[in-house]
C-alpha cells in the first residue's frame, strides 16, 4: 500500500524518478522476544530518491535501517535491495553504506585511512593509486581536501560528520543509509549540513534513506516522508503532502504544530464546536470527531466583527519574520496561531480580544478515538 | 595525622630500601655497612645455582605470560560476545580466579596434576613402543599451567575493560564496509586493544616472575628464582641474596612501569563541538 503510494505521487509531484526500487520491505516484522519492534511494514524507497523514516523514537525507524544495513534479520518478511533478497546476508556483502549516528570513526586511523577503508576490502582489490584517488575524491566533496592526514580526535564535530560521510559515498553504494545524522550537531551546522546533504545526494544521485526523529529535517531534505508510528508506517507522500494533508491524527500531531478542536460531526455536513459554533464539514461520516488546524491557516484579525472564534491573546513570541500567539478562544481552550509578517496583524499584544477566522478547508477531520492508530 | 602517614610509608618502603642498600654492602655482613661495592652482583650472578634458578623463571614466566596473554584475549572477546546474564558470571569468576590465595591455587593445581598425571602416565606406558616409557612428572609443565591459569584471569581483565570501551559501532561500522568478521578483529580490534595484551602479558609476566608460594607446590624438582632466595636464607642473609632480590625488585618495577604505561587513557575521544 505504501509502495503504490509512493509510485503514485512520483510521477504527480516528486522529480522525475526510475520505477524501479533500490529498497523494498515486503511484510517485514522484527520481534526482541515479547516486544514488536517493527510490525508488517512494507516499504519501498525508489531508486535515486532521498526518502526519510521519521518518527518518534521506539517507533521502529533504526530497527527497520538496521534491518537494510544487515544489523538485524528480520523476523518475518523480505527486505530487498535493488531488487535481490537480503535475509541471511551479512552486512559486509550488502552494496549499502551508513553514516552512523555518533559517526563510529576508527579513531586509530587518521582520516584518510578512514575514508579508504571500504575500498581497501573489496576484492578483487584496487590498486593503491585508485584507491588514494577516489578518497581524495570524496574528501573534496565533502569540503575536507587538507585533511586527509589529520587524526580524529583533532577534528570537530562537523568534520567527523563530514569524514563519516565520505567514508560512506566513497564506496559509490547502491543506497546510503543515514542514522540521525546531524542529531549530535549545533543548530546552525545542522542547517548548513542539510543543505549540503541535499546538494551531495543530487550530485550523486545515490539514494539516499535517512531516519530521523526532527520532522524539520525530513521535511526540508527528502523527496518523500515515510511517518512511523509504533512498528508501522502512518503515512507516505511527499512532504507537502504529509503535512498539508495527514493521514491520521497522529501524524498531523507529529509533523508539525497543530490545533486540536474537539466537536461533532452533525448530519449535513455542519461540525458543531464545544462553545456552539458551527463549521462546515466535508464527508459523510458522523459523530464525534477531531479536527486539526495548523497555527500558519489562522488569521488573526483585531476587529470582532465577521465570521470566525473570538479570544482573548494569552502569549506572544516574536520569532522574527514570523510572530507566534497563544489566543484563548471562548469557550474552546488555546489556539496557537503563527503571524506571517505582511499576511496578517501582528500588532495584538497578551490582554487583547481578537477574532481568529480560517479557510474551512484548512480543517482536517478525523473521527474520534483515532489518535494513536 | 601526618606523622602517622609517614610512620606508615617508613614502616613499608624502609626494609626494601635496606635491602637494596646492602645489596651495595662491601661486607659480608647484611646488617653492617662497611662501604660500597658491586662486588656481591657479581658473585650473584656467577653463582651456577643462582643462574639456574634465573633461567628456570625466565622461561616459566616467559611461556606462561605468552599462554596467558593469548588465552586470555581469547575469554575476553569470548566474554565480549556473551549474554548479559553469562557475562556477569564469567566477569565474576575471573575476578575470583586473581583474588584466590596463591596457597589454595597451589595446593588445588597439585592434587589436580598428580591426579591427571596418573591417568596419563599409565595409557603413555602402555601405547609406548619403546622399553623405558618416559614419564610426565611436576616441572617446567606443571609451573607454567599452573602461572598461566591464574595469570590468564589477569589479562583477561585487562583486554576486558579496554575491549568494551571500544563500543559496537565501530566494529559494525567495519562490517558496513565490506570487511569480514575476521578482516575486522584484524583491522580494528586488533590494533587497538594491543596496548592492553601487552600491558596483561607484562603483569602476568611479574606475577609469574615474582611468586613462590604456587611454585613451591608444584615445581617439583625444578627450582624458580623465588624458591632459591627462600632456600638461601636459611644459611643466613648475605649480601647476595639482597643483590638477587634488588635485581628482581628492578626488573619488577620496569614491567609495571610498563604495562601501567600501557594502559593509561587514551586521548582518542572524539572532540564535541
Amino acid at each position: 500500500m505504501a509502495l503504490a503510494n509512493v509510485h503514485g505521487t512520483s510521477s504527480a509531484k516528486g522529480p522525475a524518478i526510475d520505477l524501479s526500487n533500490d529498497i523494498e520491505f515486503r511484510a517485514v516484522t522484527k520481534r526482541y522476544g515479547a516486544v514488536t519492534a517493527v510490525a508488517g511494514i512494507d516499504l519501498a524507497v525508489p531508486k535515486g530518491a532521498f526518502v526519510a523514516l521519521l518518527g518518534p523514537s521506539g517507533c521502529g525507524k533504526t530497527t527497520c535501517l538496521r534491518m537494510i544495513g544487515g544489523f538485524e534479520q528480520p523476523t518475518e518478511g523480505i527486505v530487498l535491495i535493488e531488487n535481490r533478497p537480503m535475509n541471511g546476508v551479512p552486512p559486509y556483502q550488502r552494496p549499502v553504506n551508513m553514516v552512523f549516528q555518533h559517526y563510529a570513526l576508527f579513531p586509530h586511523l587518521d582520516v584518510l585511512a578512514n575514508v579508504s577503508y571500504g575500498l581497501r576490502q573489496m576484492r578483487p582489490a584496487i590498486a593503491r593509486a585508485e584507491i588514494l584517488r577516489r578518497s581524495e575524491e570524496a574528501l573534496e566533496l565533502v569540503r575536507l581536501g587538507g585533511y586527509a592526514k589529520r587524526r580524529i580526535h583533532e577534528l570537530s564535530g562537523g568534520q567527523q560528520q563530514r569524514v563519516a560521510l565520505a567514508r560512506a559515498i566513497v564506496n559509490r553504494p547502491a543506497v546510503l543509509l543515514l542514522d540521525e545524522p546531524l542529531a549530535a550537531l549545533d543548530r546552525k551546522l545542522r542547517t548548513a549540513m542539510q543543505f549540503e546533504l541535499q546538494t551531495l545526494q543530487r550530485e550523486l544521485g545515490i539514494t539516499f534513506l535517512l531516519v530521523t526523529h526532527d520532522q524539520e529535517e525530513a521535511l526540508s531534505m527528502s523527496d518523500f516522508v515515510c511517518v512511523m508510528h509504533a512498528g508501522r508506517v502512518a503515512q507516505t507522500g511527499t512532504p507537502r503532502e504529509v503535512y498539508d494533508a495527514p493521514a491520521s491524527l497522529f501524524v498531523a500531531d507529529f509533523v508539525g504544530k497543530t490545533n486540536h478542536i474537539a466537536g461533532v460531526v452533525e448530519p449535513g455536513g455542519v461540525f458543531r464546536l464545544a462553545n456552539g459554533a458551527a463549521l462546515a464539514a466535508g464527508g459523510s461520516a458522523t459523530g464525534s470527531a477531531a479536527a486539526v488546524l495548523r497555527p500558519e491557516a489562522i488569521r488573526l484579525h483585531p476587529d470582532l466583527q465577521g465570521e470566525g472564534l473570538a479570544g482573548t491573546v494569552t502569549h506572544r513570541i516574536f520569532l522574527g519574520s514570523t510572530v507566534e500567539y497563544a489566543v484563548a478562544a471562548d469557550g474552546l481552550g488555546e489556539f496557537l496561531v503563527t503571524a506571517d509578517r505582511g499576511k496578517t496583524d501582528q500588532t495584538a499584544a497578551p490582554g487583547d480580544r481578537v477574532r481568529l477566522s480560517f479557510d474551512p478547508a484548512a480543517l482536517h477531520l478525523f473521527p474520534a478515538g483515532t489518535a494513536q492508530s | 595525622m601526618r606523622a602517622f602517614v609517614t610512620a606508615v610509608y617508613l614502616f613499608l618502603y624502609a626494609p626494601i630500601a635496606l635491602v637494596v642498600l646492602f645489596s651495595f654492602n662491601a661486607g659480608r655482613n647484611a646488617s653492617e655497612f662497611t662501604g660500597f661495592s658491586v662486588e656481591w652482583y657479581g658473585k650473584a650472578f656467577t653463582n651456577t645455582f643462582l643462574v639456574q634458578a634465573l633461567q628456570n623463571s625466565l622461561i616459566i614466566a616467559f611461556v606462561s605470560a605468552a599462554l596467558a596473554a593469548i588465552f586470555g584475549t581469547m575469554a575476553a572477546i569470548a566474554i565480549e560476545r556473551m549474554s548479559d546474564r553469562a557475562r556477569l558470571v564469567f566477569d565474576g569468576l575471573f575476578a575470583a580466579a586473581i583474588v584466590v590465595p596463591g596457597v589454595v591455587i597451589g595446593i588445588a593445581t597439585l592434587v589436580a596434576l598428580v591426579t591427571v598425571l596418573g591417568w596419563v602416565n599409565p595409557i603413555i606406558a602402555g601405547v609406548w613402543p619403546g622399553e623405558s616409557p618416559p614419564r610426565v612428572g611436576l616441572g617446567y609443565f606443571s609451573v607454567i599451567a599452573a602461572h598461566g591459569l591464574f595469570t590468564m584471569a589477569v589479562v583477561t581483565m585487562i583486554v576486558r575493560a579496554r575491549i568494551a570501551g571500544l563500543g559496537r559501532d565501530i566494529v559494525e561500522a567495519s562490517g558496513d564496509l565490506y570487511a569480514t568478521p575476521f578482516g575486522t578483529f584484524r583491522q580494528i580490534v586488533l590494533p587497538q586493544i594491543l596496548p592492553s595484551i601487552v600491558a596483561g602479558f607484562l603483569l602476568a609476566f611479574t606475577f609469574s616472575f615474582d611468586d613462590f608460594i604456587v611454585a613451591f607446590f608444584v615445581s617439583g624438582s625444578k627450582t624458580t628464582l623465588p624458591m632459591y632466595v627462600f632456600a638461601s636464607i636459611r644459611r643466613g642473609v648475605t649480601p647476595e641474596v639482597n643483590a638477587v632480590a634488588t635485581s628482581v625488585l628492578v626488573a619488577s618495577l620496569f614491567l609495571i612501569l610498563g604495562a601501567h604505561f600501557l594502559m593509561r587513557p587514551r586521548s582518542s575521544k572524539p572532540v564535541e563541538g
